[in-house]
């Protein structure tokens, strides 16, 4: 167990790489409680989270969730977020662990000027089980009072699960199919006994920090504090996807507007070892013998059983197949930049 | 998992089993499961001399990498090809699983270090 966010989360149960495989291949289960919860309700709700999040959520239905940077005023993040649309004019924001208090501050100051609205830090009210990998369905069907094949990608409906009053999200974490299931704490720990029950015949493991570190960095899911954070803009991070343009104005629009423009001198890229290596977090990305970017998340990934990464490098370095130099504790190692995300589901072995 | 009385262990989780005036050098099952899955060690070029407590290599799991460190002083004359493909095996069998063979400047120096009753004592404090 380690402290995290003022959480107390496993690393691993039965280690980093069979987790790893069990979500891949089977499923696994995680008890992503820590994460924050904001709601946002009110007649303006709309208005206030347009104001506050990358995206656009007027494309966003009743019951469907969508990726959003909460921006700051340069375009950069204060962090990144899932924005549920629960009703037309109440929202609720699935935000990291370690920010939601600062996330809240931020959201309750910035929608004074909408008016008629109001943000709730609803964290403590939620607990979260995440189940995710192919057999996740057939693991969560029979104890589920609704259909989930209803559930499109990125959808959520309502209904009980092992007899708990639950909000149940087609979303996740890892780049496998899987849904999260967001229950009152009481009855987390039931949940999470039947899920593992009603897995065994499917082998389904717990899984702990580790293994969530190294599915999403095989789907290139952006880790805050790793790959973003306030000093990195959204189209440097290449979340240019999670930028609603047409939507008018939010904050950090023109900040963005003006990177979008001219290009920014700095991107974050997936790479893969050439050398026998492995480049971690906070390792210099060296060029003519002076650092020019940094690696902010890297590993040997267990499925793909490469050493892969992401770093920031200068755009000119930026393109597919440029061969960039990586300063491991003093020696130099060479690595290529690859497409992200690094695994794809469904496409088996990149 | 016993911890075989024919090794001597260092504060540091490695462990050395001498066979005259050589050494082979490997890390405890204590260190192991700190560790993780190890996916990569790195290990030194045949011919280096070492002191006692020098970083030789290193050892990468998936969550963590970690220095290896001489138990003794001596001269690299052997390094483990096996754990290039199967490095795992620290995992599985990290008491058979050596890293590198030593060839001691002090035939003795073992003396200085830990036995397994001591060992034991020093992880489960």
């Amino acid at each position: 167990m380690v402290p995290y966010a003022g959480w107390e989360m496993p690393v691993e149960y039965s280690g980093i790489t069979n987790e790893h495989m069990a979500v891949r291949t089977r499923a696994g289960v995680f008890d992503v409680s820590h994460m924050g919860e904001i709601e946002i309700a009110g007649k303006n709700a709309f208005a206030a989270v347009q104001l506050i999040s990358s995206n656009d959520a007027s494309i966003l239905q009743t019951g469907q969730a969508q990726y959003a940077a909460l921006t700051t005023p340069d375009g950069t993040f204060v962090d990144d977020m899932l924005v549920y649309r629960m009703a037309p004019s109440h929202f609720m924001l699935v935000v990291n662990a370690a920010n939601a208090a600062k996330d809240f501050a931020w959201i309750s100051e910035q929608i004074k000027a909408v008016g008629d609205v109001a943000a709730i830090d609803s964290s403590s009210r939620y607990a979260l089980i995440a189940v995710q990998g192919p057999a996740a369905r057939e693991v969560l069907q029979p104890l589920a009072t609704i259909e989930l094949s209803e559930i499109g990608h990125y959808h959520f409906g309502y209904g009980e699960v092992a007899a708990a009053r639950a909000t149940i999200s087609r979303t996740g974490y890892t780049g496998e199919d899987g849904f999260e299931i967001f229950v009152p704490p009481n009855v987390a720990d039931r949940l999470w006994l039947a899920i593992l029950e009603s897995g065994r015949s499917a082998d389904v493991v717990p899984c702990g920090l580790g293994a969530r570190d190294t599915l999403r960095l095989e789907a290139a899911m952006r880790l805050y504090g790793n790959d973003i954070d306030e000093s990195t803009s959204v189209l440097e991070a290449g979340l240019g996807w999670t930028i609603g343009w047409k939507k008018g104005d939010f904050i950090g629009r023109d900040r963005l507007l003006e990177q979008k423009e001219r290009g920014t001198v700095r991107k974050l890229a997936g790479f893969e070892m050439i050398d026998r290596a492995i480049a971690r977090q906070g390792y210099p990305v060296v060029s003519g013998g002076r650092q020019v970017g940094v690696v902010t998340s890297g590993t040997q990934t267990p499925f793909l059983k490469k050493a892969v990464g992401m770093a920031y490098v200068p755009t000119e370095l930026h393109a597919v197949g440029t061969q960039i130099d990586i300063d491991v504790r003093g020696r130099v190692a060479k690595a290529r930049i690859v497409p992200l995300p690094f695994y794809k589901r469904g496409s088996g072995v990149i | 998992m016993a911890y075989p009385a024919d090794l001597k262990y260092t504060k540091d989780h490695e462990w050395m089993r001498v066979a005259g005036d050589v050494a082979e050098v490997g890390i405890t099952d204590y260190a192991q499961e700190q560790l993780g899955d190890v996916v990569f060690v790195e290990l030194p070029d045949v011919g280096r001399r070492v002191n006692a407590g020098e970083a030789f290599g290193s050892i990468e799991s998936v969550k963590a990498v970690s220095e290896l460190f001489a138990p003794a002083a001596g001269e690299i004359i052997e390094v483990n090809p096996s754990l290039k493909d199967h490095p795992e095996s620290v995992n599985g069998t990290p008491h058979e699983t050596w890293m590198v063979r030593l060839r001691l400047s002090d035939p003795n120096a073992a003396a200085a270090l830990l036995d397994s009753a001591a060992y034991e004592k020093l992880i489960s404090a």
